[in-house]
């Protein structure tokens, strides 16, 4: 049975054309990547102004800049907007949403309208949670995490509103996870094998399903969580005989799996652009594929290493210990093929390949604090202190927003048909790179010397290394201001990229820049490999329909 | 009207891996409008509900894994037990899972081109479900205890609830199919992927029901 595709239910003339389509419930996979990819940078921007407010509270040991509430309210926001309106739709939804359905060679989404509800699930459930700043009582206080009694016992509104707002957001990451297993799974063009699809592919399907197990545990436990704050029930509240430690078990049972949603996309999207930039194809295909698996199924069974301090028994420490331990294996592996890859490669040192270059560098960082923390007897030294904070800031902004930032660079010319500037990328990455390691590095020191997070107020003794990490993320806000003028400027001006002005071999770069509607005039071509760059003509082993054809430039 | 081209020229590469598996192998559905008679999609609308399936059972298993946490760790109040009245709750698993039979009848009617009968055994399922509720609602009514009594008695009826919100969807999906079932209505022995849909849930929500009576009543 054919199932939705753009052109089925939308009667030209009805749906509107140009820009303003980017503004309606388009089923085009493209405009609803794009949605999600702009949505997505509007509430970094909200996101990154919140943590310039937390950055220049901490300048000064004392509460002087915000109140301490305001402080809870700002932090509880800036987590939130940033894992779940920034990350999580931007590597998943955005950049998903625009490639999968190339990827797979199919004209669109497995269910394109179950896509659209999903992207407009997200602007209601931001501006709802940023409302929730002015309500009686202000916003939620809690943290990202909403661990009760503290959610119990700050301002209820808030908290009530901050609840539906990840439902909502919750909700659309599992039908975009839906969408994103069956386009993948049920979708590919016939000819096209699970083991030739690009890395990419691999990373989703295993976010997916890392999203479609875990996300809903969370959304019971919120719902149960809101029962507690407006029934009165006692789920969660010691006081009526209920259990905290359940929570924290099922809050990370989603919330540790958070962390592979947010960074398994950013792996595959950095092993798509790494063979292109450095001509090589992508060392250890098989071993990738592998590894993100073996992180999926590991990632689900890791999360308690969060709850060392919460009264956890020995035999539980010891398992999720090792279980966590194990995840360095998959991760060193995809780690050391990435090296491989880039090792006699003909580096192109241009802003897509520098970002994916820093992403590798502060990842190595966040996973090698990743595996200290671990250990139970070193975690509880540091638990809760700004090691943790420098830890996931490695992962998540090192990792993934670099990994986002050299995305950006990379399938520009593809969104747009015209090249950002490379001056301007590359002053960008340098202030990203400098601001980011100078703002993050000093909390290492802050964390192991016992400095704790979350609170607006610290011992004078942290003054100087907190203003070192407050430049840093000053630099960090002025270092948007070359990427926002470039992205804004190139889309009018920039030079004109052609349609595939990397060269490269993936589906996406064998059609028009911006492609057409249903991604190609004619077949769709069948890329069984591809990832192979720089092999000798006479040993290539490629069977592309037209990609080989603009790779020898017509000489075949 | 989208068209994939035909699946032409398969590579001679030697394949790379043992797990490779082909796309039109997999392809199932609608055995009429497969994938290459209309050279359209691929019917993924029951692989996306099973998916669902799969992330709401998630949230009854979080569920599940709060109760029996709770029920270990937790001591209740002197007054209060884990006891409940076990006759009505068998009897009402005995309703769905007959429910499930009289389902797969109507189902099979259909696809046998009977129609009619196939309204009459969702209809009879439809009351099955009915019934299933109103013995849910004569049960609360009946409980010594209220949402807020003690920790038993929130997750009981949160486990419930969410619950019996399945089943009164479940309902509502019946009759919706069984409107669409009439004579000139959408859903016909050729084409009906809103029954099979709700058939699907049907059977998971009545699973559901049976791991719920289990541990919640048995135990």
């Amino acid at each position: 049975m054919t199932v939705a595709s753009p052109t089925d239910f939308e009667p030209q003339g009805l749906q509107p054309q140009g820009w303003l389509k980017y503004f309606s419930f388009s089923l085009d996979h493209k405009v609803i990547g794009l949605q999600y990819l702009v949505t997505g940078f509007i509430f970094y921007f909200i996101g990154g102004a919140l943590a310039g407010v937390i950055r220049t509270e901490l300048a000064s040991p004392i509460s002087d800049f915000v109140s301490r509430e305001t402080y809870n309210e700002v932090l509880t926001l800036h987590g939130t907007v940033m894992i779940f309106l920034w990350i999580v739709p931007v590597v998943n939804g955005a950049f998903g949403n625009y490639l999968i359905p190339f990827y797979v060679g199919a004209r669109d989404m497995a269910f394109p309208r179950l896509n659209a509800v999903a992207f407009w699930l997200i602007p209601p459930a931001g501006i709802l949670l940023i409302a929730s700043y002015f309500v009686a009582g202000g916003a939620a206080q809690s943290g990202w995490t909403a661990y009760p009694p503290l959610s119990l016992s700050t301002p209820a509104i808030g908290q009530v509103i901050w609840i539906l707002s990840v439902l909502l957001l919750g909700g659309s990451s599992i039908f975009g996870g839906i969408n994103f297993i069956a386009t993948i799974l049920k979708l590919r063009r016939p000819g096209l094998k699970l083991m030739q699809l690009p890395m990419y592919c691999w990373a989703m399907l295993g976010t997916s399903i890392l999203v479609v197990l875990s996300t809903p545990v969370l959304a019971g436990t919120l719902i149960l969580l809101s029962f507690d704050i407006i029934a009165h029930t006692g789920f969660f509240n010691p006081a009526l005989g209920g259990n905290v430690v359940v929570y924290q078990h099922l809050f990370w049972f989603y919330s540790h799996p958070a962390v592979y949603i947010m960074v398994l996309p950013a792996f595959g999207l950095v092993s798509e652009i790494l063979p292109i930039h450095a001509r090589k194809p992508l060392f250890g295909y098989t071993t990738m594929v592998y590894s993100i698996l073996a992180i999926v199924v590991l990632g689900l069974v890791v999360w308690a290493h969060h709850m060392f301090t919460s009264g956890t028994p020995p035999w539980m420490r010891l398992f999720f210990t090792i279980a966590t331990s194990f995840i360095a294996v998959p991760t060193g592996i995809k780690f050391f093929n990435w090296l491989a890859t880039l090792w006699g490669g003909k580096l192109a040192l241009n802003s897509a390949m520098l970002f994916s270059c820093g992403f590798i560098i502060n990842f190595v960082f966040g996973g090698i604090t990743g595996v200290a923390l671990a250990q139970v007897p070193f975690d509880i030294h540091v638990h809760d202190t700004y090691f943790v904070v420098a830890h996931f800031h490695y992962i998540v902004y090192g990792g993934t927003v670099f990994v986002i930032f050299a995305s950006v660079y990379h399938w520009y010319p593809k969104f747009t048909g015209r090249m950002l500037n490379e001056d301007l990328g590359r002053l960008h990455f340098l202030l990203t790179f400098i601001g980011f390691n100078l703002c993050f590095t000093p909390q290492h020191w802050l964390g192991l010397n016992g400095m704790p997070r979350r609170v607006a107020e610290y011992d004078p003794s942290f003054t100087t290394l907190n203003q070192v990490s407050s430049v840093g993320a000053l630099l960090m806000a002025i270092s948007t201001l070359p990427f926002l003028i470039n992205v804004i400027w190139s889309a009018f001006a920039g030079e004109l990229a052609g349609d595939n002005p990397w060269k490269a071999l993936t589906p996406e770069w064998l059609t028009t820049s911006p492609p057409p509607v249903e991604n190609w005039v004619g077949e769709a071509p069948l890329v069984t490999h591809p990832y192979d760059y720089g092999i000798p003509e006479g040993k290539i082993d490629l069977r592309v329909a037209s990609g080989a054809d603009l790779w020898f430039g017509g000489k075949r | 009207m989208t068209s994939l081209a035909p699946g032409s020229a398969n590579p001679a590469g030697a394949p790379r891996s043992a797990i490779e598996a082909d796309s039109t192998s997999q392809a199932h559905g609608a055995p009429a409008h497969g994938a290459d008679d209309h050279g359209g999609h691929v019917d993924a609308r029951l692989f996306g509900l099973a998916t669902f399936l799969v992330a709401d059972g998630m949230t009854f298993a979080g569920f599940f894994a709060a109760y029996l946490t709770f029920r270990a760790v937790n001591p209740l109040p002197a007054d209060s037990s884990y006891e409940l009245e076990l006759i009505l709750p068998t009897i009402n698993t005995a309703l769905l899972v007959i429910s499930s039979f009289t389902f797969h009848r109507a189902g099979s009617n259909l696809r046998a081109g009977n129609q009619a009968a196939c309204r009459s055994w969702l209809l009879g399922t439809v009351a099955l479900g009915v019934a299933f509720l109103a013995g849910q609602m004569v049960e609360y009514f009946n409980l010594p205890f209220g949402l807020t009594d003690n920790l038993f008695a929130s997750t009981f009826y949160a486990l419930t609830g969410f619950h019996g919100l399945h089943v009164t969807l479940g309902v509502i999906c019946i009759l919706i199919v069984w409107w669409q079932a009439r004579q000139g209505g959408r859903i016909t022995q050729q084409d009906h992927f809103g029954l099979e849909a709700a058939e699907l849930y049907w059977h998971f929500v009545d699973g559901i029901w049976v791991v719920l009576y289990g541990i919640l009543y048995l135990l």
